[in-house]
């Protein structure tokens, strides 16, 4: 890289948060980097490492009440812009530096049309005329890759896919063609096949509009993929920052190794296919079916039906992991909710002998024991009000109620030694703890009971790489001790390369593919299998 | 294996220890339960007949039993009146010796003896004056908290279970059940509640039970709602999936799981429900639809101090009370609902 005056340049930041006269809390120490014009640059980090709030620093978008900045400068083309005042600050803000936002469902105003949300900027930093901004609008839109924008300007957000609103931000963005675009996790909220488009789309842009790309992400595919030079974040401090291949090549800081080897690699109980034939058979489906009716009109007629599974038959054994893959709506969680019976359906589900669809919810109650289920999201999945030990124990009352209480907090110590918690946990409730933790509660809810099929729904997306791997370890490790099935419902192929045995890819509530995890990475048969795999990003090109 | 192990930090220790921590509500509490414990007793501490009377040797009960006149060497056969000067002359001759309460009338006692035109303003005798029949005012205002209170309790507490069964019920189970619940909430809720009293009050002899069913025919509504859109939020949160998966029961999910986690418009509203309580039967009695008039009532006390404007000590010391006393519960109730916020400390 040639040595020209930075775009950007960050020096000795710190920022504090709290208010005057309280104690201030310092959540980024010292971060200093350059961003030289038309180049893309990566912060990385895990949840907490002061990332975005490095980012929004510097285009001063937090509560400044609240906020406190100790030290160090930002320069941008040799204007500092943490002394600025707030009119030219707001100049700044949209027409040089344009931010977008992770969660493109809350990031664009409900009760405006986006063709509103897209002309603001125009009118306000360009002094474009009413009919001009709406023209520049549209070929916003087209360049962003919106199908027919005459028409869809005058749409509201929720009209629009999660991916076209990222458009429409990116559109929104792009509309004054700032010199630096902030993207915080741009992609995180999307479906692989809509990432790699997003990512693609950037690209492209960056490339055409000539600008610095600033992309903040926990992602290390992304950053592979995406940036050419990358900072590496931890509690606040920038730890290490090198040009990409220098950087994943040959780490310098031992939190980036850490990070690096984070990726999941294969860790689950590797048993060839001839040998988990002979393995016993805990859980069989067949053609479940499982329909919504679309009703419409003032009688609330059947006008159609939403398939959300159709026609899906499986098979589970003892100890094997299935992982059902897929995007969002293709039916994965509604298949699994089916064969736990928590979802109306038709078809046949036997668990070891018995045909579960033939008996009554009253005795399917004590078989409930060996069904359980493990949530994306750790903070919903436990109730806010119950201690440690009231969301552990409830199962074993219902289960066990032969046993005493001291039986039953035996069991639970002896659950939570597993999965890596500590006594002392046991009267605290659920927001006193971090992600991981709780996830490791949730298992422990379930495993407490000895199942015979856990139900995995996403159980790492909600959480750091580092994060990640650690749960994926506990879980492998449980099914090697106990024996347990698990049915891995994912979107992240890199987790269900490293947990599953046989791997079933659904699509729009049908089974697209299936077959052994190592053959169905290395030689898809279908095309839409093969697109998925491009599309997160494992192979180039 | 395992020792047993205390529990250090029981919810309900824990919550006890946020309620501590809000000086203000701690103090108004205490307050609240001295004055609401003594006003239990108000026999004792207002009555128009002593405690213990020792005439000629022999102990006698009037608390608890009911003497003639003659048994104190009087001359009629009726029951003694303690205040007479005559009858206090006879009981105090010789050793004999009585002891009055602190306040020596009832609520419904007459002082026939006052030398001032009634309302009496405040006097040795009357430490509060008396109202526009001569009775004590300090008499009728610790009975009419004590029954206000009483009152309030009461109608909270049954419209309390009422909406948070109603509302529970609704959300949980949701359909064609919420649907005719929710029609029938608009109905009922559009009845005019205040014609209803007035009718209702001149069909039937008013009194406290007629108001409790009345005014709880009503007040469950506002809470059915509040608890029905928390249930309805709540049933598709994970942790009651899982709870199903786990084969926990309808009834179970519904009181172990979302009741808890939909406690928070019930605590909130708690305070005010109860002031509000005070405040409805107050001014019932106020506009004179509310208890008979023999009843003890801060609202009666108001209305006559209305029409006796001069008379201060009728409606200066009755405002006193009521504020009083709602600030009291509103202080309380706000600890209250930091208490039970387990996200707090």
């Amino acid at each position: 890289m040639t040595e020209t005056t930075p775009l950007l340049s960050v020096r000795n930041l710190s920022v504090a948060f709290g208010r005057q006269g309280e104690n201030r809390t310092q959540v980024v120490h010292n971060v200093s980097f350059d961003i030289a014009p038309g180049e893309k640059l990566a912060l990385v980090g895990e949840s907490g490492s002061g990332k975005s709030v490095t980012a929004m620093s510097i285009l001063r978008l937090h509560d400044p009440t609240q906020t406190h900045y100790p030290n160090g400068e930002v320069r941008f083309e040799s204007r500092e812009l943490l002394s600025l005042d707030d009119t030219a600050m707001r100049r700044i803000r949209g027409h040089d530096i344009a931010m977008i936002f992770q969660e493109p469902m809350t990031s664009l105003n409900p009760v405006y049309t986006i063709g509103d949300q897209l002309t603001e900027p125009l009118i306000l930093h360009q002094s474009l005329g009413k009919e001009a901004a709406r023209k520049r609008a549209i070929e916003l839109l087209d360049r962003t890759g919106i199908i027919e924008p005459g028409q869809r300007i005058d749409a509201f957000p929720h009209m629009l896919s999660g991916g076209q609103r990222q458009r429409v931000m990116i559109a929104i963005a792009l509309a004054c063609s700032p010199k630096l675009l902030i993207a915080d996790e741009p992609t995180t909220a999307l479906d692989v096949t809509v990432q790699s488009q997003i990512i693609e789309l950037l690209e492209d842009i960056q490339e055409e509009f000539g600008m610095a790309v600033m992309m903040i992400t926990h992602d290390l595919n992304m950053v592979r993929r995406f940036a050419k030079r990358v900072c590496v974040m931890q509690n606040g401090q920038l730890v290490e920052q090198a040009e990409l291949n220098a950087l994943f090549d040959n780490p310098q800081h031992d939190y980036t190794r850490h990070l690096l080897n984070s990726r999941p690699t294969r860790i689950i109980n590797e048993v060839n296919e001839q040998e988990r034939a002979a393995w016993p058979v805990v859980l069989e489906a067949e053609s479940i079916k499982c329909y919504f009716p679309v009703k419409a009109g003032f009688f609330r007629r059947k006008i159609g039906e939403v398939r959300a599974v159709d026609d899906v038959s499986l098979q589970l054994r003892a100890g094997e992991t299935l992982g059902i893959v897929g995007e969002s709506g293709s039916g994965k969680t509604t298949f699994g909710m089916c064969l736990l019976r928590l979802q109306a359906c038709t078809g046949a589900i036997r668990f070891t002998d018995q045909d579960l669809q033939a008996i009554s919810g009253k005795a399917m109650r004590p078989l409930r024991r060996h069904f359980q289920i493990v949530f994306q999201d750790p903070f919903s999945s436990l109730s806010p009000r119950m201690t440690v030990e009231q969301i552990i124990s409830e199962g074993l009352k219902i289960h066990y109620p032969e046993q005493t209480a001291a039986q039953h907090r035996t069991r639970i110590l002896q659950v939570l030694q597993e999965v890596g918690l500590d006594e002392s946990m046991l009267w605290r409730y659920p927001h006193e703890f971090s992600g991981g933790q709780r996830q490791r509660i949730a298992i422990a809810r379930a495993v407490v009971l000895e199942p015979k099929v856990i139900m995995l729904d996403e159980p790492t997306s909600a959480l750091d790489v580092s994060v990640q791997k650690q749960v994926l370890e506990l879980l492998a490790e449980l099914q090697r001790k106990h024996g347990i099935s698990y049915l891995f419902i994912t979107h992240d192929l890199a987790v269900i390369r490293a947990m599953a045995h046989r791997i079933i890819v659904m699509k729009d509530g049908a089974i697209v593919e299936q077959g052994e995890t190592g053959m169905l990475f290395n030689d898809p048969q279908q095309p839409y299998t093969r697109q998925l795999l491009k599309a997160s990003l494992f192979r180039e090109g | 294996m395992t020792k047993p192990v205390q529990n250090p930090n029981a919810f309900t220790q824990r919550a006890w220890r946020r309620f501590k921590a809000n000086r203000r509500g701690y103090v108004s509490l205490w307050i609240f339960a001295i004055l609401f414990v003594i006003s239990l007793f108000a026999e004792v501490i207002s009555n128009d007949k002593p405690l213990l009377v020792y005439y000629e040797s022999s102990f006698y009960f009037p608390l608890f039993k009911s003497y003639p006149e003659t048994a104190f060497g009087g001359d009629f056969d009726t029951e003694t009146d303690y205040l007479d000067p005559h009858v206090r002359k006879l009981l105090n001759k010789g050793d004999n010796w009585v002891i009055y309460p602190l306040n020596s009338y009832n609520y419904n006692t007459i002082n026939y003896f006052t030398l001032h035109p009634n309302p009496a303003p405040p006097s040795a005798e009357n430490l509060l004056g008396t109202d526009d029949r001569g009775r004590d005012v300090l008499a009728r205002l610790i009975y009419g908290f004590r029954l206000s209170v009483l009152f309030a309790f009461v109608l909270t507490l049954i419209g309390v279970v009422a909406g948070v069964v109603a509302g529970a019920l609704q959300g949980y189970l949701g359909g064609r059940f919420d649907l005719a619940a929710q029609r029938l909430i608009e109905i009922w809720g559009s009845m005019p509640e205040l014609y209803l009293l007035i009718i209702f009050a001149s069909i039937f002899q008013p009194s406290v039970l007629l108001l409790i069913i009345l005014l709880s025919l009503f007040g469950w509504m506002g809470l059915a709602d509040y608890v029905r859109a928390e249930f309805l939020r709540g049933r598709n949160m994970d942790y009651v999936t899982a709870a199903r998966a786990m084969g926990v029961s309808d009834h179970s999910i519904m009181f172990r799981h979302l009741l808890p986690n939909s406690l928070t418009p019930v605590i909130t509203f708690l305070p005010f429900r109860i002031s509000g309580a005070i405040m409805a039967l107050t001014s019932l009695d106020y506009l004179g639809l509310g208890v008979p008039p023999t009843t003890p009532s801060l609202g009666e006390l108001l209305s006559q101090g209305k029409e006796n404007i001069v008379a201060w000590w009728l409606s200066l010391t009755t405002f006193g009370v009521l504020v009083g006393t709602l600030m009291l519960l509103t202080f309380i109730g706000e600890a209250l609902r930091e208490a039970l916020d387990i996200r707090r400390g």
